[in-house]
């Protein structure tokens, strides 16, 4: 939250508490606003937040462990399809979500320690690859174990699953509050998501500050040295995959529930990258930056739909950039040129250092 | 008997123009230490590119001979290509060179996604049938065996490639500067090679051969669209990884051997796991053996250097 209030211009610097207390206002009424221009933007909103918390879980792996991920989306899909082989029609189950949930977010740590392991060795490039396959693989799996036990359903998903319950209030009903007055359930989704970034903000930024976050930033700047000053760095390296894997599958079984329906093409590698570009267009290992980039690039494609499309039709005639490849455009770009003009991201991340000044200018990512 | 000479002859095809594409990373990898995450795509711009001129030929000149036709394609596909990868490392990578580790790698990701952005704004997400100007009926060596002149000519052509480039990489002035280069950027500089533009012409290189490999890969399997150089793409890679990164031969063999096994494996899962999985899932093998060597063996096949780059 303090990296937060510090990133908001002009007032974080001179008015701390009046910057908190802003972010929390804007984030408690912009459903609210959003919702003048039209439901499809609160369900922007709810995806953002889960962009979010995808962001947050792959900034622990990439910002702060240093071990660049490329199939995080894997995590989200082990999260989606636990919710919904546990609580659909599919399989005729139907888990309470407090139960599925749990388990959404543990099969998730069990993949990411099964893909930690034998990835322990690997480092920075040939570490992406792999992980890369990683997800490529459980993409596969998802698509095609339809066949000789359908397990699920291959290409078409798996539809029909039981929405967000909480001890018997179902989210997916708009909640009546008067006979004339009832909140609808996109609203209650919103706070809901907003509730579960907020205790992710939390969770991690005493992360950052514990020993555990100082072994991770000590291991990501020289992997060496933080070896020789007895840092255990096969259990950090493992404890960062399965960490970062927990937020995936939480997000992803919020997702199953949200969406009522998953199918593998929710979870191709443009996602992973997607989510990536979030975490370094914000400022990778910056909790800040991890929540900034996921807002404007989830939200930015679908500004740029309403206005970019109408604008061709009345500029050329025909539409010449569809939405996919306009987000497309758009996110690759934000890589590019993040990578080129401003590698440490929007808002950069503050070295914990006791003299900053002596830091290098290359050591800060 | 019949199915595993068949076998044989598919993992050769396309295990020569993994190969192709294979030398292309190695090259850039063994002087940069940089995953070109872009070279996948463009042997898809030089398949789309030599697609497009065949396309514009045929409206032209629909009487001409099909190998004039698709020997024009190429020396349209090369060049575009050539001045793609030129572009990527002028633009792109080289201010990278010194940044942090992560950095590069990143931009060559993006710089994968804008290539396909940019295809799909041109050609659209359509598959596009590739034209196949030589014919593709199939001649019977062996009673039960099959092979097209198309993929006759794509392991002779191949062949000849590699062999002209290790020509280049071992005989030539230039390729001496290269090998110069890769062993110690700041040695062969103070040596007086132009490191530089020995870099841009490793890239060069690797994009003309990607666009070699684009046609080949398209001709044989008869379509072309915006993704369709992902996989080969990091296919290529796990077979410059299995023969050895930086080393050409390793990158020659770890592509053939790569074809192979994807063929075999492909031909024979269902036997092997009693029929649970089924040949959709010929496309894992590549990441199996990309992970099984990396823990096993990072080195590769024929692989000197140490994997283990800080």
């Amino acid at each position: 939250m303090n990296e937060l209030v510090s990133a908001v211009p002009w007032l974080g610097k001179r008015n701390p508490m009046a910057a908190r207390w802003l972010i929390i206002i804007i984030a408690l009424v912009a459903p609210i606003i959003a919702w003048q221009f039209g439901r499809s933007w609160v369900r922007i909103l709810d995806f953002a937040l889960l962009y979010m918390m995808l962001a947050l879980g792959l900034n622990l792996v990439v910002g702060f462990a240093g071990l660049l991920d490329l199939g995080y989306i894997a995590f989200y899909a082990v999260g989606a399809y636990t919710f919904a082989f546990l609580a659909s029609p599919h399989f005729d189950i139907h888990m309470p979500f407090w139960l599925v949930l749990p388990l959404g977010a543990a099969f998730a740590a069990l993949a990411g320690i099964m893909l930690g392991f034998p990835v322990l060795r690997l480092r920075g490039d040939y570490l992406a690859i792999v992980t890369l396959g990683f997800g490529e693989i459980i993409r596969i799996f998802m698509l095609n174990l339809n066949y000789p036990v359908n397990i699920t359903n291959g290409p078409q998903g798996i539809n029909m699953l039981d929405p967000i319950n909480l001890f018997g209030w179902d989210l997916s009903r708009n909640l009546q509050v008067t006979e004339t007055f009832s909140i609808n359930s996109l609203f209650l989704y919103y706070y809901f998501f907003l509730l579960c970034v907020a205790g992710s903000i939390v969770f991690i930024q005493r992360l950052q500050i514990s020993r555990v976050g100082r072994a991770w930033a000590a291991m990501r700047d020289d992997e060496l040295a933080a070896k020789a000053i007895g840092i255990n760095t096969r259990n950090m390296k493992l404890l960062a995959f399965s960490l970062g894997a927990t937020f995936g599958g939480v997000a992803g079984a919020l997702f199953g529930a949200f969406q009522g329906f998953v199918s593998p093409e929710s979870f191709s590698l443009m996602e992973s990258i997607a989510v990536l570009t979030m975490v370094v267009f914000g400022g990778m290992g910056n909790i800040a930056g991890a929540i900034v980039g996921a807002f404007v690039l989830a939200m930015l494609p679908e500004i740029l739909r309403d206005i970019a499309i109408p604008l061709q039709q009345t500029l050329f005639g025909t539409v010449i950039l569809d939405p996919e490849v306009l987000r497309m455009l758009l996110l690759s770009l934000a890589m590019i040129l993040m990578m080129l003009l401003r590698p440490t991201g929007m808002i950069p991340a503050r070295a914990r250092y006791a003299h900053p000044e002596n830091m290098k200018r290359e050591g800060a990512l | 008997m019949e199915t595993l000479i068949q076998q044989l002859i598919n993992g050769l095809v396309i295990g020569s123009v993994y190969a192709l594409i294979a030398l292309g990373y190695t090259m850039v990898y063994g002087i940069l230490g940089l995953i070109n995450f872009a070279h996948g795509d463009v042997l898809m711009v030089g398949a789309l590119t030599a697609l497009q001129t065949m396309m514009f030929l045929m409206g032209v000149a629909p009487g001409m001979s099909p190998i004039y036709m698709l020997t024009i394609a190429l020396m349209v596909a090369i060049p575009v290509c050539m001045t793609l990868g030129f572009l990527m490392e002028r633009l792109a990578y080289r201010r990278l060179r010194n940044a942090p580790r992560l950095a590069p790698l990143i931009t060559a990701i993006g710089m994968s996604f804008l290539l396909q952005t940019i295809a799909m704004i041109i050609w659209g997400r359509n598959y596009h049938t590739f034209p196949q100007l030589i014919s593709t009926t199939p001649l019977q060596p062996i009673e039960g065996v099959f092979i097209t002149p198309v993929q006759v000519i794509i392991i002779v052509a191949s062949a000849a490639i590699m062999i002209g480039l290790s020509l280049l990489v071992t005989r030539t002035r230039i390729g001496r500067a290269m090998r110069a280069t890769a062993e110690n950027h700041r040695v062969a500089s103070l040596m007086g090679v132009d490191t530089n533009a020995i870099i841009a012409f490793t890239f060069v290189v690797g994009a003309a051969l990607a666009a070699v490999a684009g046609v080949m890969y398209a001709s044989n399997y008869g379509i072309a669209h915006y993704g369709m150089g992902f996989m080969p793409g990091l296919k290529a890679f796990t077979a410059a990884v299995l023969g050895g990164i930086g080393n050409l031969g390793g990158a020659m063999l770890g592509g053939i051997m790569l074809g192979l096994v994807e063929s075999f494996g492909a031909g024979y899962i269902e036997h092997l796991t009693f029929g649970f999985l089924n040949s959709s899932y010929q496309d894992i093998f590549a990441f199996i053996i990309l992970g099984l060597v990396l823990i096993f063996k990072p080195t590769g096949l024929l692989g000197e250097r140490v994997s283990d780059r800080a």
